[in-house]
């Protein structure tokens, strides 16, 4: 039983949850790199002879715009010179394995590749960091070590920005959690394609518009190698009661991904609610929203042994500090 | 009759039997990606001869469940059906296109689970 693909009567092999249009491989193959393609023009996203650093986890994202990054600078001559960016967190079993596949994306897609680990760059690697502060929280302590890992690998690289594998899924699932969460400030970041200020090496995402299930279809039928194993921490995450939540959305109404994303953009704050100042960090000199940013506070908070510091809102970060001095007792003690 | 020409008369109605018994059974093959193979064990391809025809996808999936399936059923399957973030291909082929579910299975079909839920 075949079905006929709408564009040129072949044998079908997916239907698109976008638009529910049944496509054959080429067809398919066309229109998700010619997508990609309208994205990065439409949105201004490169500037001819700039050097991008792709964020690479061997995963499938990841992978999957390696490939595209360097099928579409060569269709379409973006002139952009690629370097793939990996970091590595220290996460026994799962990091090491996947470093593999992009020591193995390398010499597939001939990109020059830089490793960065959190060892190198904090002294802590997660698994230590799990071993402090427990099985909560961590995915916490890693995504803002990441981004800066990133920002860090990508300014060491000369690199005039960074693109990610972020798909529509990942960003209506943020949408959906900052939403849960109240977290106003982020929501107003979070759908925009690019996002950097002065000083910052700014970072985008080709695949905001496109949906998870095309770029697992994609990597299928073009035999993409990846990795795919799950993260052993991440179980215990938030994000995963916003992706069950996706998941089942997308089974009733595929094109809710897109319409969650767009009511995302579309959200706007009142004037008098009051929003985070961004300045940089005293420390650092990394963006922050406070004096100190996230990661230095983490760090220290580590590195005295006190890691519930960086978690939970500023005043109560203010009250335990003041707790602890008074009584001499440290934080652990007092949860 | 009797003696040989009964053995083989014996014979023949075996050998139709045996041949009927076989054409009854529907081999296929299910296969699984993406992580969905670490429920299995880690294998990713299973050569199975299901016991007659006429079975639909719906009727396949608890059974591979019961069957071939190793540790935590609710990662494979979420009611009825798969565990939303598999995704299912027939012959290479989105099962979106053959009516998921509802699509009988023929002799020689191949299914494939790839699992989508895992780090990018």
């Amino acid at each position: 039983m075949t079905v006929p693909c709408v564009e040129c009567g072949g044998r079908a092999i997916l239907k698109r949850p976008k638009n529910r249009k049944e496509l054959c491989k080429e067809c398919f193959y066309s229109v998700f790199e010619e997508e990609i393609h309208q994205t990065i023009i439409q949105n201004n996203l490169f500037k001819r002879g700039e050097t991008i650093a792709i964020g690479a986890s061997g995963g499938k994202d990841s992978t999957v715009l390696a490939h595209t990054m360097k099928l579409l600078n060569e269709r379409h001559d973006y002139g952009l010179n690629l370097i793939l960016l990996s970091i590595d967190e220290g996460i026994s079993g799962y990091r090491d394995d996947s470093l593999e596949t992009v020591k193995r994306n390398q010499l597939q897609y001939s990109l020059p590749l830089k490793i960065l680990s959190y060892q190198e760059l904090y002294g802590w690697t997660m698994d230590a960091i799990v071993k402090e502060i427990g099985m909560k929280n961590n995915c916490t302590f890693c995504g803002v070590f990441r981004r800066q890992a990133l920002d860090r690998g990508a300014a060491l690289l000369k690199c005039d920005k960074i693109v990610t594998g972020h798909n529509a899924d990942d960003i209506a699932e943020t949408v959906i959690m900052n939403i849960l969460r109240g977290d106003i400030a982020r929501l107003g970041r979070c759908t925009a394609i690019s996002t950097g200020s002065e000083g910052m090496i700014s970072r985008c995402k080709p695949f905001k518009y496109t949906y998870e299930k095309e770029i697992v279809m994609y990597a299928h039928f073009k035999k993409l190698d990846y990795f795919t194993t799950e993260c052993i921490y991440s179980p215990n995450a938030y994000r995963g009661n916003a992706r069950t939540f996706i998941k089942d959305l997308e089974q009733i109404r595929p094109r809710a991904i897109l319409d969650v994303i767009k009511s995302g953009e579309d959200m706007s704050i009142k004037d008098d609610v009051k929003m985070p100042t961004q300045m940089t960090c005293t420390r650092c000199g990394y963006i922050s929203s406070s004096e100190l940013c996230k990661a230095c506070i983490m760090l220290d908070g580590l590195n005295r042994g006190k890691p519930q510091l960086s978690i939970g809102k500023a005043n109560k970060r203010k009250q335990i500090l003041k707790a602890t001095a008074d009584t001499g007792s440290t934080a652990a003690e007092m949860f | 009759s009797s003696g040989i020409n009964a053995e083989y008369g014996e014979f023949q109605t075996f050998q139709h039997y045996f041949i009927q018994i076989n054409l009854s059974r529907m081999d296929i093959v299910i296969e699984l990606s993406g992580g969905a193979e670490l429920l299995f064990d880690g294998k990713k391809r299973h050569e199975v001869s299901l016991p007659e025809e006429g079975w639909t996808l719906a009727k396949l999936l608890p059974w591979i469940r019961d069957n071939l399936l190793q540790e935590r059923p609710e990662l494979f399957m979420q009611g009825k059906t798969v565990r939303p973030g598999i995704l299912v291909l027939v012959n290479d082929a989105d099962w979106e296109l053959v009516g998921e579910l509802d699509y009988t299975l023929q002799r020689g079909d191949s299914v494939l689970f790839i699992s989508t839920l895992h780090g990018g």
